[in-house]
C-alpha cells in the first residue's frame, strides 16, 4: 500500500509547536488556490499551548468515500484518497459530516468539498508533501518506516478506534510505546479544560 | 526637521501596510519559473536556505531547499511566505524627499543624494563631525556591515556609528568575549542531537528560531533531557523534562542555584577547572549563598525546581546550553549570559562533540552584521577601535592615516538621547525601525522630531521613515547579493534572484555614491559586492572573526564555511574551544563571578504587574516585512495582552476583553488573551506594532552597563478592563497599528 520508494506519512503530535508553517505552506500548491487543506488544532487554547495538525489520514476504507452519493472521491492504487473530483461533486457535504477526523471541508464559492491528496502532484513524482517538508518540528515527516523506527522513540500506529468502529488508516500517527490503538470515547470528546499545564500551580511545587 | 509631513492615516492610505495575498502571476499551477534560486532566509538568524521562483524578473513562489544542510527544506511560515514581500504595492520605487502637507514627492537620485550629502556637509561644519550620526542594522550582509562601518569612519568621518544588533546580540556577545575571547556560538547545531542534558534559557525556541526545534526533539528521541526556563508556557516548554517559569530577571538565582547544588554534590569538574580556567575561586565565593531556598527566591520558583535542574544539568555526559533574549534583553543581561555559561565551563563540557553552548541569534545577520565594524567600538574582523595597533591595520586597508579613524562613539541608545539632548543633529539609517523597535517610544519620537535632518534608507516606508527628510529606496536581500553569518558562524551566499524595482538602487551601490559625493570617492570603488566581500577578507584578516579563507567559491562548493577560517585552504572551524583552547592570551576560560540584581524598575503598588516583550512566529522584528503580508498578519493579526486567568479574575478582566496596559512611560490598548500558561504576575504582550500598539510605548530605558542592550524584557505596569478605543489610530487596519 506504500509508494514503490517505501516513504509514509507520520504525524508525532508531541512535536507539534502550533507555527503554522505546514497551513502556510499547503495554501502555497497552486491547485489550492491559496487555501490549506491541512488544519491546525488549538485543542484547549487557554489551557495549554498544545496543537495538532491535522491531514488526510487516508483510510482503507475511506467512509469519505462511502458515504459520497456522486461517487466523486476516489482513491488511487497506492491507497491515496483523493480530493472530490469537481465534474462529479454535488457539495452535499455528506463526506464533511462522515469524516471521523474532521478532514474534508465544504467550499461554498465553488461549491465543492476539498480536501488534502497527500499532495499527490509531489509524491506521485519523488517529492515530499508540501507540510512535511517544511515542518520545523519533525511532527510531520515524510520518510521511510525504518527511518522512523532508527530514529524516534515513539511507535507507528495507524488503527483507531471510535466507540464500536475499527478504522485503519495509510497515516501513521506516533504514540508512547506500548500503545496499539487510539481509542477515542464520547468522554474523551466531551473533556474542556485541564489544569496540566496551569504555571499557577507549578509555582505552588515545594 | 524630521516631522511628519501629513497625518498618519493619510500616509498609511499612500505607503501601506497594505497586505500582499496573492503571488505575482496570481493562483496559477500553469505558470513554470524561468529559474529557481538557491539562496536563504532574509528573516532571522537561521538562514534557512530556500528557493525563490523566478520568472521575467519577478519572485513568483518558493520551493524547499532540501540538500542545505542547517533546515533541509524546513522552514517557519516567515521563510514559506516570505515571498510576498516582492512585487508589493508598498515598495519604494524611487527616492523622495518630504513635503509639508503634501507628504513625499519622488525625485532624482542626483537630487536625492546631493541634498543628503549637503546636509551632512552642513551639520558637520555648523557642529562638529560627530553631530552626524549612523544607524545600521543586523538584517543587512556581511558586505553592507562592513560598508557602513567605512562609510562612517572614512567618508562621514563621525565616531557614532551603531547598529540595532544593540537591540539584540550584545549581552550573549560579551559575556562569550569575557569568558572565552570569542563572540560566537561555540558549536554547530549538529551537536545539539548529541547531548545527554540540554538547558534552554530565556529562548522561544518554538516561535523565535523554529527550525532548532526539531533539533532539540531529535536530542529528546536520543535520550536527552530538556530544560527550559521561560515565565511562559512555550511550545517546547509544555514538553520539556523540566519546565521551570521563572520570574522575569530571575535567572541568576536558577544559574547560581544550580552551581551550589552542583558543587555540594560533586557534580564539578575539578581537573578542567584547574588546568583550563580562571576566576572558579570568586565563582565558588559567590554561589556559597545561592542555596536552593535563597535561589528560589529569586528566581520566583520553587527551589525544587533548581534542585532538579542541577540534577539534571550536573551528572550529564554531555551537554548543551542555548540561551536568547529572555535572559539577555535586561540591564543586567552581560551578568545572565556569563551565570549561565558558568555552568559550561564549571563542568568542562565544551569543546568536543555533544558538548557546549550557543547564543540563538536573533536577527538574520545578527551574527556576521556584529562583526564586520558597523558597532560603534569596533573595527572590521571584530577588532577594537580603542586597540592602536587594530586602528593600524585596519587604517592600512583602507589606505587613510590612522589618525583619522574616529575613536569610540555613543551606542544606540545614548545616540537616541544625544539626538534628545541637541548634540546630535543628523542622522542617516538603514534596515531599522526604532520608532517600534526602541524602548520608551515616546522619547523615541521625541528624539527623532528634535533632527534638522534624518534620512533613512528603505525599501518600504517604515514607521521610523515616515519622519525622514530624504527617503533613499533601497533593495530586499533578494534583489541584491552578499552573504551573512548564521546562527553557527557559517558564513552563507545569499543570491540575487531579481533586480530592485523601478528606480530602488543597491543599498550599497547609494552608500557608494553618497562616499563619492562626500570626497572620497576612491576609496570607495567597487563593480560588484563580491570586491566589496574580497576586501572584508583582508580587514578581518587576523582579526578574531577570520574570514581571509572564505570566498564567495568555497561557500557555494561546501554550503557554507564556519569562521575562524585564516586560509583558502583552512577547513573552517564548525565547533570552537576543541582541545580545551579558549582565545584569552593565556589561553583560558575565565569564569566570572555573577552576583544578582534587581531589575531598572521592579513593580510597586501603583503598577504591580511585570511586563515582558518577545516575539510572535508569523511576524519578524518590526514588522515592516511581515506585517505587509496577507497570511501572515491573518496568522496573528493585532497584539494581545497574554494574562493568567488569576490575574485576569483579580482586575475583571475575560478573554478578549479590551484592556489598556500602562507604565510610567506610556500605554497600550489591546485585547486580552487569557491563559494558563503564564505566571499569574506577568503579563506578555509582543512588540512587532507601531503607534498605540508598540509594546515598546511601556518598556523603560534603561542599559546594560556592559552591552549596552535595552530591558525589554522587565519593567513595571498596571493594567485595567477598557471600552474598545475609536481614535483614528485605533480604526486604521491591525497591520497599521490599529484595533478590532
Amino acid at each position: 500500500m506504500n509508494g514503490a520508494d517505501g516513504m509514509e506519512f507520520f504525524i508525532d503530535h508531541s512535536r507539534c509547536i502550533g507555527c503554522r508553517a505546514c497551513m502556510q505552506a499547503c495554501e502555497e500548491c497552486d491547485t489550492h488556490r491559496g487555501v490549506s487543506m491541512i488544519h491546525l488544532e488549538t485543542i484547549m487554547h487557554a489551557d495549554s499551548v498544545q496543537t495538532a495538525p491535522q491531514i488526510c489520514m487516508h483510510c482503507e476504507d475511506p467512509i469519505c468515500a462511502q458515504v459520497c452519493p456522486a461517487d466523486a472521491i476516489k482513491k488511487t492504487p497506492d491507497g491515496v484518497v483523493q480530493s472530490s473530483l469537481k465534474p462529479r461533486c454535488i457539495g452535499c457535504s455528506n463526506c464533511v459530516l462522515a469524516c471521523p477526523f474532521g478532514v474534508p471541508k465544504y467550499k461554498a464559492e465553488i461549491n465543492q468539498m476539498m480536501k488534502c491528496d497527500m499532495c499527490y502532484d509531489r509524491t506521485s513524482i519523488g517529492k515530499r508533501p508540501m507540510c512535511a517538508t517544511v515542518c520545523p518540528s519533525g511532527a510531520l515527516t515524510f520518510a521511510t518506516r525504518e527511518n522512523i523506527e532508527r530514529t524516534r522513540q515513539g511507535v507507528a500506529i495507524r488503527e483507531w478506534q471510535f466507540g464500536g468502529e475499527t478504522v485503519r488508516t495509510k497515516v501513521n500517527v506516533l504514540v508512547p510505546r506500548g500503545v496499539e490503538n487510539i481509542h477515542v470515547t464520547i468522554e474523551q470528546i466531551g473533556l474542556t479544560s485541564t489544569d496540566e499545564y496551569d504555571v499557577a500551580a507549578l509555582l505552588q511545587g515545594d | 526637521m524630521a516631522k511628519l509631513p501629513i497625518a498618519i492615516p493619510e500616509l498609511v492610505t499612500q505607503f501601506g501596510p497594505t497586505l500582499n495575498r496573492i503571488p505575482a502571476t496570481g493562483w496559477n499551477a500553469d505558470v513554470e519559473p524561468d529559474k529557481l534560486v538557491k539562496t536563504h532566509c532574509c528573516f532571522c538568524g537561521q538562514q534557512c536556505g530556500i528557493q525563490l521562483k523566478v520568472r521575467d524578473n519577478r519572485v513568483i513562489g518558493f520551493e524547499p531547499w532540501e540538500d542545505f544542510p542547517f533546515n533541509q527544506g524546513r522552514l517557519c511560515p516567515k521563510g514559506v511566505k516570505r515571498y510576498m514581500q516582492d512585487e508589493h504595492p508598498d515598495r519604494l520605487k524611487a527616492p523622495m524627499i518630504r513635503k509639508t502637507g503634501a507628504g513625499f514627492v519622488p525625485v532624482s537620485w542626483e537630487e536625492a543624494l546631493d541634498k543628503v550629502a549637503g546636509e551632512i556637509k552642513r551639520i558637520q561644519q555648523t557642529y562638529g563631525n560627530d553631530a552626524f550620526a549612523l544607524l545600521g542594522g543586523a538584517s543587512l550582509t556581511n558586505e553592507k556591515a562592513y560598508l557602513m562601518g567605512k562609510f562612517a569612519r572614512v567618508a562621514v568621518r563621525t565616531a557614532n556609528i551603531d547598529y540595532n544588533g544593540r537591540l539584540c546580540m550584545v549581552s550573549a556577545a560579551a559575556a562569550s568575549k569575557k569568558i572565552f575571547g570569542i563572540d560566537r556560538s561555540a558549536n554547530p547545531w549538529s551537536d545539539i542531537p548529541l547531548a545527554d542534558a540540554i538547558l534552554v534559557a530565556g529562548a522561544n525556541v518554538a516561535e523565535c528560531a523554529p527550525i532548532t526545534t526539531n533539533y532539540l526533539w531529535q536530542a529528546r528521541e536520543n535520550g536527552a533531557k530538556l530544560i527550559v526556563m521561560d515565565p511562559r508556557m512555550t511550545p517546547i516548554a509544555r514538553n520539556a523534562d523540566l519546565y521551570i517559569p521563572v520570574r522575569s530577571g530571575g535567572d541568576i538565582g536558577v544559574f547560581n542555584g544550580m552551581l551550589h547544588v552542583m558543587i555540594e554534590r560533586g557534580w564539578i569538574n575539578r581537573e578542567f577547572i584547574a588546568q583550563h580556567t580562571t576566576g572558579w575561586e570568586q565563582v565558588e565565593e559567590v554561589v556559597r549563598k545561592y542555596t536552593p531556598e535563597y535561589a528560589s527566591k529569586i528566581a520566583g520558583v520553587p527551589a525544587s525546581m533548581i534542585v532538579k535542574a542541577a540534577e539534571i544539568w550536573g551528572p550529564a555526559r554531555s551537554s548543551f546550553l542555548l540561551h536568547a533574549r529572555g535572559i539577555e534583553h535586561h540591564s543586567k543581561g552581560v551578568q545572565n549570559c556569563m551565570a549561565a555559561i558558568n555552568l559550561v565551563v564549571a563542568t568542562g563540557r565544551i569543546g568536543r562533540e555533544g558538548c557546549g553552548y550557543a547564543m540563538i541569534t536573533g536577527q538574520g545577520n545578527g551574527q556576521g552584521g556584529r562583526e564586520q565594524g558597523q558597532k560603534c567600538d569596533q573595527l572590521p574582523g571584530g577588532r577594537d577601535v580603542e586597540n592602536p595597533e587594530h586602528r593600524k591595520y585596519i587604517a592600512g586597508v583602507w589606505g587613510v592615516p590612522e589618525e583619522s579613524i574616529p575613536h569610540k562613539g555613543l551606542s544606540m541608545v545614548p545616540i537616541l538621547e544625544a539626538i534628545h539632548e541637541g548634540k546630535i543633529k543628523g542622522l542617516m539609517a538603514i534596515s531599522c525601525n526604532p520608532m517600534v523597535s526602541l524602548p520608551n517610544n515616546a522619547y523615541v519620537r521625541e528624539a527623532y522630531e528634535k533632527l534638522e535632518f534624518f534620512c533613512q534608507v528603505d525599501f518600504f516606508l517604515s514607521e521610523t521613515a515616515r519622519y525622514a527628510d530624504v527617503v533613499l529606496a533601497g533593495s530586499l536581500m533578494e534583489e541584491d547579493e552578499g552573504t551573512t553569518t548564521n546562527v553557527e558562524g557559517r558564513v552563507i551566499h545569499h543570491q540575487k534572484a531579481i533586480d530592485p524595482p523601478g528606480d530602488a538602487r543597491a543599498d550599497w551601490r547609494i552608500i557608494c555614491d553618497l562616499a563619492a559625493r562626500l570626497g572620497v570617492e576612491d576609496k570607495f570603488k567597487y563593480s560588484s559586492p563580491e570586491e566589496i566581500f574580497d576586501e572584508l577578507r583582508v580587514a578581518s584578516k587576523g582579526g578574531v572573526s577570520d574570514y581571509y579563507g572564505i570566498t564567495w567559491d568555497r561557500i557555494d562548493r561546501e554550503k557554507g564555511v564556519f569562521w575562524p577560517c585564516p586560509s583558502t585552504d583552512h577547513p573552517g572551524t564548525p565547533r570552537l574551544y576543541e582541545g580545551n583552547r579558549f582565545n584569552h592570551p593565556d589561553g583560558k576560560a575565565h569564569f566570572q563571578a555573577v552576583e544578582w540584581k534587581p531589575a531598572a524598575e521592579e513593580t510597586d503598588s501603583d503598577y504591580p504587574i511585570i511586563l515582558t516583550t518577545g516575539r510572535v512566529v508569523s511576524h519578524y522584528l518590526s514588522g515592516t516585512q511581515t506585517r505587509r503580508i496577507g497570511a501572515l498578519v491573518d496568522q496573528y493579526p493585532q497584539p494581545l495582552c497574554e494574562m493568567h486567568p488569576l490575574l485576569a479574575r483579580k482586575l475583571g478582566i475575560a478573554e478578549g476583553d479590551f484592556v489598556n496596559v500602562e507604565s510610567r512611560r506610556g500605554s497600550v490598548t489591546v485585547r486580552a488573551s487569557v491563559v494558563k500558561t503564564i505566571r499569574p504576575d506577568t503579563v506578555f504582550v509582543p512588540y512587532h506594532w507601531p503607534l498605540d500598539r508598540a509594546a515598546n510605548n511601556m518598556t523603560v530605558r534603561a542599559i546594560d552597563p556592559i552591552s549596552n542592550i535595552p530591558e525589554y524584557k522587565i519593567c513595571a505596569v498596571r493594567v485595567s478592563k477598557v471600552n474598545a478605543p475609536h481614535d483614528a489610530i485605533a480604526e486604521l487596519a491591525m497591520e497599521a497599528g490599529g484595533v478590532r
